[in-house]
């Protein structure tokens, strides 16, 4: 992954539900920004992630568009954003699943990313893939924890799925060798 | 009368019925390189820079496709000690590369990549293959003999033998989750279970266009190539890779082609000399023969 931003340890500031947030344009970061986030996509298989907002503001050192992107009205870090997003505004929504969507692959939603001509955001990443890819990519460069389950625990259900704990098969002879 | 020989009656078959059937069939239509895929087939992208190796995509596909319990649980990555391949057992795997050219290893999740013009088709003798429009090659087990020359057609090495099976072996292979999934409009369950969205499920000409501006979007990070939009005629599952592909396990040397253009003349010629020849060689025989049933038939009477 590319370097473009060299930033403290940082994560994402996840937004569920737009109630959580409703931040006025310009207004000091953190007022009132959550100060924890439940995430709980994927709770049939793994525990919800009760997300320190609050920590990971300090991380970023107050800089919301490490992980909002331009919507705080803060400047973007990728240097690919300025070509638009020199001088955001802030967007009526900063909560990331207003852009990034559960589903992702809905029928419908793959037509609207297409079916429009100037539309340039046309690969969005789903919420979950936004969460991963955002978070992991930062604790693996600040060496913050990146196994599954240091963020969150599998559930029953997701033990069973993975063949793991107490679901785990039988020693085998031969699965010996591996 | 001339003597007909045994070898001027095999030539004259043989010419009468490649001229019998080329003579019926449009220029255009023996001129046709390739069919090209189904215009609204669906397709997946799969970045190499965003997996991570977790094989949440082999636990998905295990649980949704009723697969018998691993050796190992997935979430164990001893598994990436060996290179592995598609079994009966597991229709999707994924492989750990240390390369050169990345810092960190890359992970290649191996699955069918559902040709456009799939090779384990047109090989199969019993026509237990189809390539569907929603752009999955599925087959019909009731129908499959075991014979396992798709194995041999697949240039991806994917279609795995139930070797377990004693009384009815059968192909095993990934079916882009067709039955319970795809038909429906559905994303299969690995992409669905992929964490990174290392996999992309959409449209296969939308992905085309997604993965080139991928490339032209983050300078530096990919090969300028998408594996698979033009590899053997184009598959619906394609990469992105960060290394020359040849270092994470592709095969480069395919071509474009896809593998029945190799084979497609000889197969017109096939039906032509299951029926042609058949009542051709009946008519020699019989014009052949009839000066001695006439005299036959003149002895007796």
């Amino acid at each position: 992954m590319k370097k473009a931003r060299k930033i403290p340890l940082s994560g994402l500031a996840a937004v569920l539900s737009l109630g959580l947030m409703a931040l006025a344009g310009g207004q000091a970061v953190g007022f009132d920004a959550p100060e924890e986030v439940t995430l709980d996509q994927m709770a049939d298989l793994y525990e919800p992630v009760e997300f320190d907002h609050a920590a990971h503001i300090e991380l970023t050192e107050e800089n919301c568009a490490v992980c909002h992107h331009h919507t705080t009205g803060e400047t973007p870090v990728q240097a690919r954003c300025l070509h638009c997003h020199a001088t955001p505004q802030p967007a009526e929504s900063v909560a990331c699943a207003d852009c990034h969507p559960q589903n992702r692959y809905a029928a419908s939603y793959l037509r609207a990313m297409t079916a429009a001509p100037y539309r340039y955001h046309t690969d969005i990443v789903g919420l979950k893939g936004a969460y991963h890819r955002l978070c992991l990519a930062c604790h693996q460069e600040e060496g913050a924890p990146t196994g599954c389950q240091e963020c969150h625990a599998r559930t029953e259900r997701g033990d069973r799925r993975f063949h793991a704990g107490a679901y785990a098969p039988a020693q085998r002879p031969q699965a010996a060798h591996h | 009368m001339k003597k007909v020989s045994r070898r001027s009656l095999l030539k004259a078959g043989l010419a009468g019925g490649v001229a019998a059937g080329l003579a019926g069939r449009p220029a255009s239509a023996r001129a046709t390189a390739s069919f090209g895929g189904y215009p609204e087939s669906m397709g997946v992208l799969v970045d190499l820079t965003r997996c991570i190796g977790c094989r949440s995509c082999e636990a998905a596909c295990n649980a949704e496709q009723h697969l018998p319990e691993p050796d190992l649980p997935f979430d164990d990555t001893s598994v990436f000690e060996e290179k592995r391949r598609t079994t009966e057992r597991a229709y999707t795997v994924v492989n750990r590369y240390e390369t050169p050219a990345a810092e960190h290893p890359l992970y290649r999740k191996i699955q069918c990549n559902h040709c456009n013009e799939p090779a384990c088709l047109s090989s199969c003798f019993v026509n237990a293959y189809r390539k569907t429009p929603e752009g999955a090659v599925i087959y019909d087990p009731t129908v499959c003999v075991g014979c396992r020359t798709c194995m041999v057609a697949c240039p991806f090495y994917v279609p795995a033998y139930a070797y377990s099976s004693a009384t009815n072996p059968v192909i095993k292979k990934c079916i882009f989750c067709y039955d319970t999934r795809l038909r429906y409009g559905r994303p299969p369950a690995c992409v669905e279970a992929c964490p990174q969205e290392a996999l992309t499920f959409g449209r296969r000409q939308d992905l085309i266009k997604m993965g080139h501006e991928r490339i032209r979007n983050h300078p530096g990070r990919y090969v300028d190539h998408i594996y698979g939009e033009t590899e053997v005629g184009g598959t619906a599952w394609m990469y992105l890779s960060s290394v020359p592909f040849d270092q994470v396990g592709f095969d480069t040397d395919l071509g474009t082609a896809p593998i029945i253009s190799y084979v497609k003349e000889f197969l017109t010629i096939v039906p032509m000399v299951l029926t042609i020849w058949p009542a051709l060689f009946v008519g020699f025989h019989l014009l052949a023969t009839r000066k001695e049933n006439a005299r036959d038939k003149e002895k007796k009477s």
